[in-house]
């Protein structure tokens, strides 16, 4: 299987999903934004990070790339795309998924593990994943999803969510949403599910030795749903 | 041509930095503040020399680049 991860300037969990990528059996390579062809993949990644320092907006800049138009229209022919963190921002900024991501609601900036809950597992994502719950981590200032409340039933009728913010038992509840996302929302995905957005970075749960291993559940069966 | 545009957060939108400034406000001694929403203002220097192209123009960078329609509004300041 084949990835690409690409690189805006400001981002820094690039090189984290490039090892975790590798250590699961994926080939990477390494894609930096100025280019304008993506290399054949079967999965590309918009990774954490700054990108464009924030400025503006986070996400804007990147969204209007070069590499982001063969991004959308690889994304459009139905080629799965990955949105971490500052992924997810731009992933936002394009419209291929649907919201924004607002400051966080306390203003502070959040770097933390937490749990979530798998929403929907009929998606290449999820599918197989056996936990309903996994430990990952977050780190942001800007992870408050917000949509318009035509959105939000556009998105809950057609199962959109992909994982919200809960407790170690499930439990989907205001005291454990992080930043103040609608409905606790940390994942969402396009009406077609081969696009992914999330905050939380299941690059960073690979090594038990590091933190957790429900990073490595979640690559390992990502590469399997692929084959 | 110089155009100036600002941008606003939707009246929905909850904007906590507005809500910090106004009760900093409130703890300084400005009591008589109902509401703070913080927004961005920019000017824009173009080439271009007709009044309502330059605008138009402007309008589309709003549309594309300057805001996020889903929670922002713009406004264009007339040109000098």
């Amino acid at each position: 299987m084949k990835s690409s991860v690409i690189t805006f300037p400001g981002s820094n969990c690039d090189r984290d999903m490039d090892v975790a990528l590798k250590k699961f059996g994926f080939k990477n390579k390494m894609v930096w934004h100025a280019d304008a062809e993506l290399p054949k993949s079967d999965l590309v990644i918009l990774p954490g990070g700054f990108s464009y320092g924030d400025y503006l907006r986070c996400g804007s800049m990147a969204s209007k790339s070069k590499i982001m138009q063969s991004v959308i229209n690889f994304a459009n022919s139905g080629g799965m795309v990955m949105g971490i963190c500052n992924g997810f921002q731009i992933l936002v900024e394009t419209g291929l998924v649907p919201g924004v991501l607002l400051r966080n609601k306390y203003l502070e900036f959040i770097c933390k593990n937490v749990f979530v809950k798998i929403n929907d597992k009929k998606n290449k994502y999820f599918k197989n994943v056996d936990n309903e719950i996994l430990e990952f981590h977050i780190a942001h200032n800007e992870g408050n999803y917000f949509c318009t409340n035509d959105q939000l039933k556009e998105i809950e009728d057609n199962n959109q969510i992909a994982i919200n913010y809960c407790d170690e038992n499930g439990k989907i509840e205001d005291q454990f949403n992080p930043n103040g996302s609608i409905k606790n929302i940390a994942g969402i995905f396009n009406k077609e599910k081969n696009v992914l957005g999330m905050m939380p970075h299941p690059e960073r749960m690979i090594d038990t030795s590091l933190s957790g291993e429900d990073g490595s559940l979640f690559f390992k069966n990502l590469i399997n749903n692929l084959k | 041509m110089k155009i100036s545009v600002i941008i606003t957060l939707k009246k929905d939108v909850l904007d906590p930095q507005g809500k910090v400034i106004h009760q900093t406000l409130d703890g300084m001694g400005f009591e008589d503040v109902n509401e703070v929403r913080q927004g961005k203002y920019f000017e824009i220097d173009t080439k271009e020399t007709d009044n309502d192209k330059a605008k138009a123009k402007v309008e589309e960078m709003c549309k594309k680049l300057l805001a996020n329609l889903v929670i922002e509004n713009y406004k264009i300041i007339d040109p000098k």
